[in-house]
C-alpha cells in the first residue's frame, strides 16, 4: 500500500501535534511532582525532620551513682559497689532462648524452678527488652560468661552500681535501706523523677536513706541513642553522665555505734549519745539489728518472716520509734519544774514514811521502809518516790508537763530518721481529749515518777539529759555536712533556767553516781577528769495488784520476759564541763541501776576515751570482767578514706 | 512505509552508525544509572557488593545492548512486532499456568538461569506492535471504531494476563502505555474522553465490588486503596511504609540529611529501601537538591525522546519513540507519586536506579529501538 505525499504530510502533522499535546501533558505531571517535592522538602521539611528525630532517637537514662554516706571521721557507711549481672535479649538470641540459658546455665547456676520463671518471663516480655538472668555474681562467673559471650547469643553481661552497707548491722537503724521502687512509692511522689521508673534503680526505703533521698540521689545523666525501627539501640549519639547525689556526713561516730552494740549484746536495748555541746547525734544504736544489705538485694521471705516475729523486734528502731515509760529518770523533770515554779527551793525538804494517801489511794515508795527526810539532792540519790508525790502534789501537772515539753519530751526532735515518735508529755487537756476524762491527782503522783501516761523515746531522754546538764535548748542533730558544706546550727539558745536550781539538779545526778548512798554508785567512773552524773530509772510494764502486794512484789526473774521491768539509765559527763550525754533503754532489764547504769557507763567511757575504755576508770572490782568483756569484742575503728569521694565502697 | 521507501543510501550504515546514536540520550540514562549505583551503595550501609555492583554490571550490559540494537536497522523490529507480540502473549499464559509464585503473585518464569518476567517484556512488545499497527493502518481509519477496536483488544488481552497474576502496577502501566501511542497516532480524543469516563465508572465499580461475592481485586490491593485515600488511619500498619516513606522524603529538606546520613533508611525505618522506595532514600540524603535534579534527568529523558520523535518523519520509529518514552514517564511518575503520597502503593520500581535486573534490561532493550529509530530515521 503506497502512500501519497499528502498522507504522510497530514499524518506527520497530526503526529507532532499529538506528540506536542503529550509532551505539555507529560511536562504538566512533572512539574506537579516537582510542586510537590518542594512542599514536603521545603515547606514543611522541619515537620518531618521532627517526626524523623522521634521516630530514631530516643534518650535513655543513666542511673546516677547514689551519693555516699560518711560517719562523722569521714569512714564510709553507705557506699556503692560493682553489681555484675547478666542480662538476655530474646530477639538476640536467635530464637531458642531455651538452648541459651541451658548453655549459660553450665557457668552460673540456673535450676529448673528458676528456669522456668525465666522461659515465663521471656514470652511475656517483649523481644526487645534484655532481661536479668542472674545478679550479683562473682568476678569469675562473670568474666567466664564475657569470655563464653560468642557461644551466648544475645547475653549481656552488664556492670551497675548497687547500695552496700559495710557496717551492716551497726547502722541499720539510722541509715535504713534502698530497695526497688514499688507503686506506693510513685503514688506518693508527685510529678516522680523519671529515673524512678529505670527497672533496677533503687530508692531509700527507710532511714537517712529515705528522708535524703532527695540529697542522696543525685541527677540523672543522658544518653540520646538512635534506634532502629525495632526499637533496638544503633548507635550513641551522645551521652552527658549523671551527677552523683551528695556526699552526706553523720554525726554518727562508727566506732562508738559499733561498741555500743556489742555491749548491748542480745538485750532488746537501745542506746543514744549526745553531744551536749552541739546536739550532734554520735550514737544512736537499737539492738538486735538486721542487715539491711539483705533488703537492698531483695530479702527472702523466710528471712523476713523471721525478723517480723522476733519478740525483740528488730526492725524497730527502738532510740527514736520506742516509748517507755521513762520511770525514776523523769524525776529530773519533775524536780526542775518544782525548783522553777518556786515551790520548793534546795532547802525544802518532805519527809517518807514509804507511802502517801492521796484521794482514798496508797501511793508507795519503792522503799517500803521510808527514806526519812529527803531534800531535792538526796530525792534524786535515793530516787525517793514520795518526795515527788508530795512535789507533784504542790506544783500540778500542767507545769511537770509544760518542762517536760521544754526537756524534750513529749516533742517531736526533727531528725532525718523513720517514724520518729513524739512520746507522750501528759496535761489536763491532753487526758480530756484522748481520754474525755478528767484530771486525777493519782495520775499526777504517778507521772512525778515517770510512770502512767509519761512515755519517751530513748532520744527524747538523751536530750532532756543534755539540756540538764547545758541548760541550753539542744537539738539532736544527725547531719554534719552535705557535700562538706556544714549542716550544724549555730549555737543552740539557752532555757532561761535559774542555774541555781540547774545546778542543784545536777548534783542530785553526781550524788546518784558518787555518793555513798547513790543508787547507780556501783556504775561511777572513778576518774576525776571525767566524773560521771547520772539518773535510774526503772518502769513497770504491769500494774502490781493489791493482792500481788499484799503476797509481796514479785521479782523479775521469776516473770515472762515481756512482763519484765524496763531498766533505763540517763547520764552526762565530765560533771563540771559536760560533753556528752547518754541514754539506755533495756526493755525488761529489770533494774536501771544493776542493768542500764553499766552499759551507759561504758558507752560513755567509750566517747570521752575516744576509743575503748581505760580500765582504771572503774572501780577496781569491775576491771577483771571489763577487760574479759573486752576481749571478747571485735571491735571496728573507722579509717576514714584516704582520697575524697568515690563511687566504691 | 515498506523497506524501499526508506531511502537507504542516506541512512547511516556499519560503524558510521555509532555517530548518529542519540548521545546526550545516553549520557542522561547513565547519569540516572548513577544515581541508582549511589544510592545502592548506600542503602547497602557503604556495601558494593550488595546491590551496587551487580546493578553495574547490569547497566553496562544493558548499555551494549542498547547500542547494539540501535545498529539494527528499523524495519527488522517492524517485521519482527507482530511475532514478539504473539511471543510474549503466550509467554504470559504460561505464567499463568506454571509461573512460580513470588510475592503473593504470579510473575516470574524459571528459563534456565534467568527469570524472565513476560508482563515487563510485554511493556515494550506492546508498544512496538501499536506502533506497527498505525505505521500500517491507513490514517483516515485511524478514528474509525473497528480500526480503534484492534488495538483496544491488543492491550487489553496482555492487561487482563497480568491483571490475573496480580499486578496493578504493570496493568496500569500496559493501559497508559498502549494509550500514550493511541493518543500519538492521533486517535480521536473523543475516544480517550469516553474511555476516561468509563475508568471512573469502574473504579466506583471496583469500590463497590468490596466486600461482595463477586469482588474484583484482592483484600491486599483495597487495603492499599484505603492505605492511599488516608495513611494516618493505620500509621503502623498498612499505612506504615507509605508514612515513613513520606517522613524520609519531607525530612531531607534542601540539601538532605547527607550521604549515608538519612536516619529513616539507615534504621529501617522504610520498606523496600533498594527498589520500591529508592527515591525516599534519595530525597532523606540529598533533599531537594538530590530529588529535583533526578526528576529533571528524567523529564529530559522524554524531552529528548520526544523531540527525536518529532524530527522522525518515520511513522513507526516516531510512535515507537514516543511510546517508549511514554512508557519510561509512566514508570517514574508512578513510582514518584506513590512515594510522595499522590497515587496508591501499587508497587512499581523507579526506573534505573532501583534495583532489578528484568526492568532495567527491558528498559535498555525499549531504547535501544529509541536509538534504532534516531539513527535509522529518514534523512
Amino acid at each position: 500500500m503506497k502512500k501519497s505525499p499528502r498522507e504522510v504530510m497530514e499524518s506527520s502533522r497530526m503526529l507532532g501535534r499529538r506528540g506536542l499535546m503529550l509532551g505539555g501533558v507529560q511536562l504538566g505531571i512533572a512539574m506537579a511532582l516537582g510542586l510537590r517535592l518542594r512542599t514536603m522538602q521545603l515547606e514543611h521539611a522541619d515537620e518531618y525532620r521532627m517526626l524523623s528525630d522521634g521516630n530514631s532517637i530516643k534518650i535513655r537514662l543513666l542511673p546516677p551513682a547514689r551519693g555516699l554516706i560518711h560517719d562523722r571521721t569521714g569512714a564510709v557507711i553507705a557506699g556503692n559497689e560493682q553489681n555484675y549481672r547478666v542480662t538476655l535479649t530474646r530477639e538476640e538470641a536467635g530464637g531458642d532462648v531455651e538452648a541459651v540459658l541451658r548453655h549459660l546455665s553450665r557457668l552460673i547456676p540456673i535450676n529448673d524452678a528458676r528456669m522456668a520463671e525465666l522461659l515465663d518471663e521471656f514470652s511475656r516480655r517483649s523481644a526487645i527488652t534484655p532481661i536479668v538472668l542472674a545478679d550479683r555474681l562473682s568476678w569469675e562467673q562473670f568474666s567466664s560468661i564475657a569470655v563464653n559471650a560468642p557461644a551466648l547469643p544475645g547475653v549481656t553481661p552488664e556492670s551497675g552500681l548497687s547500695r552496700v552497707y559495710p557496717r551492716s548491722h551497726d547502722l541499720a537503724h539510722v541509715l535504713g535501706y534502698v530497695g526497688p521502687v514499688s507503686d506506693y512509692d510513685l503514688s506518693k511522689i508527685e510529678n516522680p523523677d523519671p529515673v524512678l521508673m529505670l527497672p533496677e534503680f533503687q530508692l531509700g526505703k527507710v532511714g537517712v536513706e529515705a528522708k535524703m533521698e532527695t540529697e542522696l540521689r543525685g541527677t540523672a545523666g543522658e544518653r540520646r541513642v538512635e534506634v532502629n525501627s525495632a526499637g533496638r539501640e544503633m548507635r550513641e549519639l551522645s551521652r552527658k553522665e549523671g551527677q552523683q547525689g551528695a556526699t552526706v556526713q553523720l554525726t554518727i561516730d562508727a566506732g562508738l555505734q559499733n561498741y555500743a552494740a556489742q555491749r548491748m549484746g542480745t538485750e532488746s536495748a537501745a542506746a543514744v549519745v549526745l553531744d551536749v555541746q552541739t546536739g550532734e547525734v554520735l550514737c544512736s544504736c537499737s539492738t538486735p539489728s538486721f542487715d539491711p544489705n539483705k533488703f537492698v538485694r531483695g530479702i527472702s521471705g523466710p528471712d523476713y518472716r523471721s525478723l517480723m516475729e522476733h519478740n525483740h523486734r528488730p526492725l524497730a528502731d527502738k532510740t527514736v520509734q520506742g516509748v517507755y515509760p521513762p520511770g525514776s529518770t523523769f524525776k529530773l523533770v519533775t524536780l526542775m519544774a518544782g525548783l522553777e515554779a518556786g515551790v520548793i527551793n534546795g532547802g525544802s525538804s518532805f519527809y517518807c514514811p514509804g507511802y502517801v494517801e492521796v484521794g482514798g489511794r496508797r501511793f508507795h515508795c519503792w522503799r517500803r521502809g521510808g527514806h526519812g527526810q529527803m531534800d531535792a539532792i538526796q530525792s534524786l540519790e535515793q530516787s525517793c518516790d514520795v518526795y515527788y508525790y508530795e512535789l507533784a502534789q504542790r506544783v500540778g501537772i500542767d507545769r511537770i508537763a509544760e518542762m517536760a515539753r521544754k526537756l524534750g519530751i513529749g516533742v517531736r526532735h526533727d531528725l532525718p530518721m523513720s517514724a520518729i515518735a513524739q512520746g507522750i508529755a501528759p496535761d489536763r487537756a491532753w487526758k480530756r481529749e484522748r481520754y474525755d476524762q478528767e484530771w486525777q491527782i493519782g495520775d499526777s503522783l504517778n507521772a512525778s515518777i515517770g510512770q502512767g501516761f509519761v512515755l519517751a523515746s530513748p532520744m527524747q531522754l538523751a536530750v532532756m539529759t543534755a539540756r540538764v546538764a547545758s541548760g541550753r535548748l539542744i537539738s539532736p542533730r544527725l547531719v554534719r555536712a552535705i557535700d562538706g558544706v556544714p549542716q550544724l546550727s549555730e549555737e543552740f539558745p539557752d532555757l532561761g533556767f535559774d542555774p541555781r536550781n540547774l545546778q542543784q539538779v545536777r548534783a542530785g545526778m553526781d550524788a546518784v553516781m558518787n555518793s555513798a548512798r547513790g543508787t547507780a554508785r556501783s556504775s561511777r567512773i572513778i576518774a576525776e577528769e571525767w566524773r560521771m552524773a547520772g539518773k535510774t530509772g526503772t518502769s513497770q510494764v504491769r500494774n502490781i495488784t493489791a493482792a500481788e502486794r499484799a503476797r509481796g512484789v514479785v521479782s523479775n526473774e521469776q516473770l515472762p520476759w515481756e512482763r519484765r521491768d524496763h531498766a533505763l539509765f540517763v547520764c552526762f559527763a565530765p560533771y563540771e564541763q559536760p560533753r556528752f550525754a547518754v541514754s539506755v533503754v533495756v526493755e525488761h532489764g529489770g533494774g536501771g541501776s544493776t542493768v542500764a547504769a553499766p552499759i551507759a557507763r561504758d558507752i560513755l567511757l567509750y566517747a570521752l576515751a575516744g576509743g575503748l575504755p581505760p580500765l582504771d576508770s572503774v572501780p577496781e572490782a569491775q576491771r577483771a570482767e571489763m577487760e574479759a568483756r573486752h576481749k571478747m569484742m571485735k571491735l571496728y575503728t573507722p579509717e576514714p578514706p584516704k582520697s575524697g569521694r568515690s563511687s566504691q565502697a | 512505509m515498506a523497506y524501499l521507501d526508506y531511502q537507504v543510501a542516506q541512512t547511516p550504515a556499519g560503524w558510521r552508525k555509532i555517530l548518529y546514536l542519540n548521545w546526550p540520550l545516553v549520557f542522561l540514562l547513565s547519569a540516572v544509572a548513577c544515581y541508582g549505583f549511589v544510592m545502592l551503595y548506600s542503602v547497602a550501609g557503604g556495601d558494593t557488593d550488595i546491590w551496587a555492583k551487580p546493578q553495574m554490571y547490569r547497566y553496562v550490559v544493558g548499555l551494549v545492548a542498547m547500542i547494539a540494537l540501535a545498529f539494527v536497522p528499523m524495519w527488522f523490529w517492524r517485521g519482527v512486532s507482530v511475532f514478539g507480540y504473539v511471543l510474549c502473549l503466550l509467554l504470559l499464559i504460561a505464567v499463568e499456568l506454571i509461573g512460580d509464585i513470588g510475592m503473593g503473585a504470579q510473575r516470574w518464569i524459571d528459563i534456565g538461569p534467568v527469570q524472565l518476567q513476560p508482563s515487563e517484556l510485554m511493556k515494550v512488545a506492546l508498544v512496538l506492535v501499536l506502533a506497527a499497527y498505525y505505521d500500517w493502518l491507513d490514517v483516515k481509519k485511524t478514528s474509525h471504531p473497528l480500526w480503534v477496536l484492534v488495538p483496544v483488544i491488543l492491550i487489553l488481552t496482555p492487561t487482563g494476563l497480568v491483571l490475573m497474576q496480580p499486578d496493578l502496577g504493570t496493568s496500569i502501566m500496559l493501559i497508559t502505555g498502549g494509550a500514550i501511542v493511541m493518543f500519538a497516532a492521533g486517535v480521536s480524543l473523543w475516544y480517550f474522553a469516553a474511555v476516561i469516563l468509563l475508568a471512573v465508572a469502574l473504579v466506583t465499580t471496583v469500590l463497590e465490588s468490596r466486600d461482595t461475592e463477586w469482588q474484583l481485586l484482592k483484600d491486599y490491593q483495597y487495603r492499599r486503596i484505603d492505605t492511599f485515600l488516608d495513611p494516618s488511619v493505620d500509621p503502623l500498619g498498612a499505612g506504615y511504609n507509605i508514612t515513613q516513606a513520606q517522613i524520609a522524603l519531607g525530612s531531607g529538606g534542601w540539601s538532605g540529611r547527607g550521604f549515608m546520613q538519612g536516619t529513616q533508611s539507615r534504621l529501617n525505618f522504610l520498606p523496600e529501601k533498594h527498589t520500591d522506595f529508592i527515591f525516599t532514600v534519595l530525597a532523606e540524603e540529598f533533599g531537594f537538591v538530590g530529588a529535583g535534579s533526578l526528576l529533571v534527568l528524567y523529564t529530559l529523558i522524554i524531552g529528548f525522546c520526544l523531540f527525536s520523535a518529532l524530527g522522525n518523519r518515520d511513522r513507526f520509529g516516531s510512535l515507537l519513540t514516543i511510546g517508549i518514552g511514554g512508557t519510561f514517564f509512566v514508570y517514574f511518575a508512578i513510582n514518584m507519586g506513590m512515594v510522595m503520597g499522590m497515587l496508591p502503593v501499587v508497587g512499581s520500581p523507579l526506573p534505573l536506579v532501583s534495583y532489578g535486573g528484568t526492568a532495567m534490561m527491558i528498559l535498555m532493550l525499549g531504547f535501544g529501538m529509541v536509538q534504532s529509530a534516531h539513527v535509522h530515521k529518514p534523512r
